[in-house]
């Protein structure tokens, strides 16, 4: 067999844990491998491995046939290994030419040549079909002509073999077919291609052969035309998977949350939300529909009191909310899931176990008289990180250490364990994979048939239509349409989320 | 595997022994004899009772600055401030101390309180204009330390003085200054005021660890935006932590104005109580107990250092130089930590 990649019997342990234990991974010249894993599951320590950031105590890496021993990024550099980083490493007022070498730049007399450089980028540009202009600055091109360049930087190095790390995750469902066209001509011109992912559509489309790991451990690898998307997600979580969450028919009592003509404007001060009306009852689940920016963020940060209103009011079981402090609105009895997790939902150098009372530590039994408790806290923590099947090595772990998908379980561990009236769900689940996803919409199912409000925003239509008893269409600041989940789909829904009313939807 | 608690102790005992050891080649290239100089650095500062008394008496105020620039640094704000802080302090404990007749049950708490406001509300400013108007506190601070200086010296000349030089001194129930532990230690200068240092670690210590202010602080200096989330006013937090900073800071000038001097004088520039706390607080990395030991070693080197000229022929500058390298090898321990890393995987 003739690979070009061989990691055998990798072994990799951090302080408390095994990261990789036993993985084989073998890619063959000229195939897209994929190599698939729920977030946390060591798939990014494994490439770190292959690409010189890690050393491997157990195992061996093999580059076409030959044994080698990776010390650091220049050694796999020298070995034709490339790697196109999630996060790009680009210099934003340098051009693409100028990052392209840096590094390695070509000299003439001391100074910079790129005469030459640019030349060889357009050239590489042409033959792999990326339509990269070597002049233009980086600040000046999409997200999905930089993830080009990070491409073309690994090719000016001489990469015959790229790993792509969740090379998708930023780009928009244009960006990403023009990218697996990219990643087809590559591999027709003898690039063999690691593809780091844990979507399963993806690699239905592009991959030839696909090796999984789960909780560190390889399970195997399947040829992808052999198999189908659910054996690769029951394989890649240990058990079986639905897409499709079970639940039964809504059962909605009065209204909890109720929104009339709500007017919010955003930090330049350009009014966002327009007039807004919205009412969500106990017991259902409503999910807001809608392209990015029309307003959505700037809704929610009104309702939970982090951003003022110009005008209207939101009432919460007949209690006005407006403009109350957001401790207030927490107090009233309304759960935030954030949109990034990051940045509002945790406080990332702060141990998990504290990220837990974030908002109770000033509540007992967590603190008396302003003196905290953290017996208590933690305790409080364990049980919460059991409940919601947390993956931390301890209470006392930062926040930081911990997978997306398991910051995310402990967000909606402490959201929903104060038993809110309203949950507001902003893109729960974006970029998890599907078992924490399944998880995470369970829990929302849950608590919606425990009689309370959820409002859930998402950019995935899949995640709405999915989950949501009633389909509110955001656009322009409005909800310009009420659908029911079950009496649309998603060529309507697309058209209401473009600015099209009901009816001109209906007609066509 | 090193935890990380045994990694932050080792770091700063890495970075102080190479700042000595950088000291000893310092020495030998100029043609000191480096042992000569360390005893006599060490003589200086413990040899006997005076020098040890000495040497406490330096401590305190480091201690107090080191708290100030801790605390403010573990709610996310750089206070470059302090030594504005302690000039206010000064003069105001100075200010109480002469002005007023109490028995000393009153007076003296009094002028330590007066002490801790004033550079409480000195902190107080640069904290308002960054929660208000988010204006960067270092260059707020920076300013406010020269306005600290020009108006101290104006107010001890004409308000506190009839044009001279200094105030007079504080009334003996205002003063901390003891007879019993100046005799103790052949008349240094040793006063009653590093047990007002030590008591305030223990209050920063409880106050960042232990309490929900302490949490809330934290929690804005590591993300305000999820701590406003939270539901936690970011704004008054930010004030809150430059006025605690600015009180340690305040009482570090209530130190030198009723221990160490027991007056005010007009200065020509900067004690460098406050730039030093700077210094304290990084190579004891922003906790208590860790300003307490960087204090005390920051004090033995600076009166240590008086010995050497006289014992050893070394001139005081080189010791400036040590101090200044041992800073520089705790500011740089990311590299510290890349070399003890490297020596362990080659252990392996």
């Amino acid at each position: 067999m003739d690979y070009v990649i061989e990691m055998l019997k990798i072994r990799k342990e951090f302080p408390g844990i095994v990261a990789n234990d036993n993985i084989n991974l073998q890619v063959k010249k000229g195939e897209i491998h994929a190599l698939l894993g729920e977030n946390g599951a060591g798939k990014s320590t494994l490439m770190n491995v292959l690409f010189g950031l890690y050393q491997p105590e157990r195992g061996e890496i093999r580059v076409r046939g030959e044994k080698v021993n990776i010390t650091d990024p220049n050694v796999a550099n020298a070995q034709g290994i490339g790697m196109v980083h999630q996060h790009f490493m680009l210099v934003d007022t340098f051009t693409v030419t100028e990052n392209i070498v840096l590094g390695s730049e070509p000299k003439k007399a001391g100074t910079v040549n790129l005469k030459h450089a640019e030349e060889q980028v357009r050239e590489l540009s042409e033959r792999y079909g990326l339509n990269v202009d070597p002049k233009a600055k980086i600040r000046d091109i999409s997200v999905g002509m930089q993830q080009r360049v990070e491409i073309l930087k690994t090719l000016y190095r001489g990469a015959e073999i790229l790993i792509f790390d969740e090379p998708t995750a930023v780009l928009t469902p244009q960006e990403i077919k023009e990218l697996i066209d990219i990643m087809q001509s590559l591999v027709k011109e003898g690039k063999s291609i690691i593809l780091i992912t844990h979507k399963l559509k993806e690699i239905m489309e592009v991959c030839d052969r696909c090796t999984v790991i789960r909780k560190g451990q390889g399970i195997g690898t399947v040829d992808v035309s052999k198999t189908n998307p659910t054996e690769l997600a029951s394989l890649m979580v240990g058990r079986d998977v639905s897409f499709s969450t079970e639940k039964t028919k809504a059962d909605p009592k009065e209204a909890y949350l109720s929104i009339r003509d709500l007017r919010v404007k955003d930090v330049r001060g350009v009014e966002m939300v327009k007039g807004l009306n919205l009412e969500v009852r106990a017991g259902e689940i409503v999910g807001i529909a809608g392209v990015d920016g029309n307003g959505q963020s700037e809704l929610i940060e009104a309702i939970t009191g982090l951003r003022r209103t110009e005008s209207g009011n939101i009432r919460l079981h007949d209690k006005e909310i407006t403009n109350m402090t957001p401790r207030k609105v927490t107090q009233s009895g309304v759960s935030h899931i954030p949109q990034d997790r990051h940045k509002f939902g945790l406080v990332l150098d702060f141990p998990i176990g504290e990220n837990m009372v974030l908002q109770s530590y000033h509540q007992k039994p967590y603190s008396k008289k302003g003196v905290m408790n953290f017996k208590n806290i933690y305790q409080k923590a364990k049980d919460l990180i059991a409940e919601y099947d947390v993956r931390t090595p301890d209470a006392y772990t930062p926040a930081r250490a911990l997978s997306g998908g398991n910051q995310q379980k402990a967000i909606i561990g402490r959201e929903v364990d104060r038993s809110p009236d309203l949950i507001i769900a902003a893109q729960p689940t974006r970029g998890l994979d599907v078992g924490a996803i399944e998880f995470i919409h369970k829990k929302l199912i849950e608590e919606r048939d425990k009689g309370r409000a959820v409002l859930l925003l998402s950019f995935e239509l899949d995640e709405i239509m999915n989950l949501s008893d009633r389909i509110a269409v955001m656009f322009d600041g409005q909800i310009i349409a009420d659908v029911q989940p079950e009496k649309t789909n998603e060529q309507e829904l697309g058209l209401l989320m473009a600015g099209n009313s009901t009816e001109k939807a209906g007609g066509q | 595997m090193f935890s990380n608690r045994l990694f932050n102790i080792l770091v700063p005992i890495i970075s102080v022994l190479l700042g000595l050891v950088s000291g000893a080649i310092i020495m030998l290239i100029f043609g000191y004899n480096p042992i000569a100089g360390f005893s006599a650095l060490w003589n200086g500062a413990f040899g006997d009772a005076y020098f040890f008394g000495e040497t406490i008496r330096q401590v305190t105020p480091y201690i107090l600055s080191g708290l100030a620039v801790a605390f403010a640094l573990r709610s996310g704000l750089l206070n470059i401030g302090v030594e504005g802080q302690v000039f206010m302090g000064w003069l105001a404990s100075v200010w109480i101390g002469i002005s007023f007749d109490l028995p000393m049950i009153l007076h003296l708490p009094l002028a330590i309180l007066a002490a801790a406001i004033a550079g409480a509300f000195w902190g107080f400013i640069p904290g308002l204009l960054k929660a208000k108007l988010g204006v960067h506190e270092v260059i707020v601070t920076i300013m406010m330390n020269y306005i600290a200086l020009y108006l101290s010296n104006s107010i001890v000349r004409n308000l506190l003085s009839d044009g001279a030089d200094r105030t007079e001194n504080v009334a003996e129930t205002a003063s901390l200054q003891s007879t019993w532990l100046a005799e103790m230690t052949f008349y240094s200068r040793i006063h009653y005021g590093f047990i007002v240092a030590l008591l305030m670690a223990l209050v920063m210590w409880f106050i960042i660890n232990r309490t929900t202010t302490g949490f809330e602080l934290r929690s804005v200096g590591f993300n305000q935006h999820a701590s406003k989330y939270a539901g936690m006013n970011v704004s008054k937090n930010i004030i809150l932590a430059m006025v605690i900073s600015g009180a340690f800071a305040g009482l570090a000038g209530a130190m030198e104005g009723l221990g160490t001097f027991g007056f005010m004088s007009i200065k020509s520039g900067f004690t460098n109580i406050g730039f030093d706390g700077i210094a304290v607080a990084l190579l004891g990395a922003n906790t208590a107990f860790g300003v307490i030991l960087a204090a005390f070693l920051f004090g033995i080197l600076k009166i240590g250092a008086l010995n050497m000229p006289t014992a050893a022929g070394v001139p005081t500058e080189l010791v400036e130089i040590i101090i200044a390298l041992i800073i520089f090898f705790v500011a740089s321990s990311y590299m510290i930590r890349w070399v003890i890393l490297r020596f362990k995987k080659e252990g392996k």
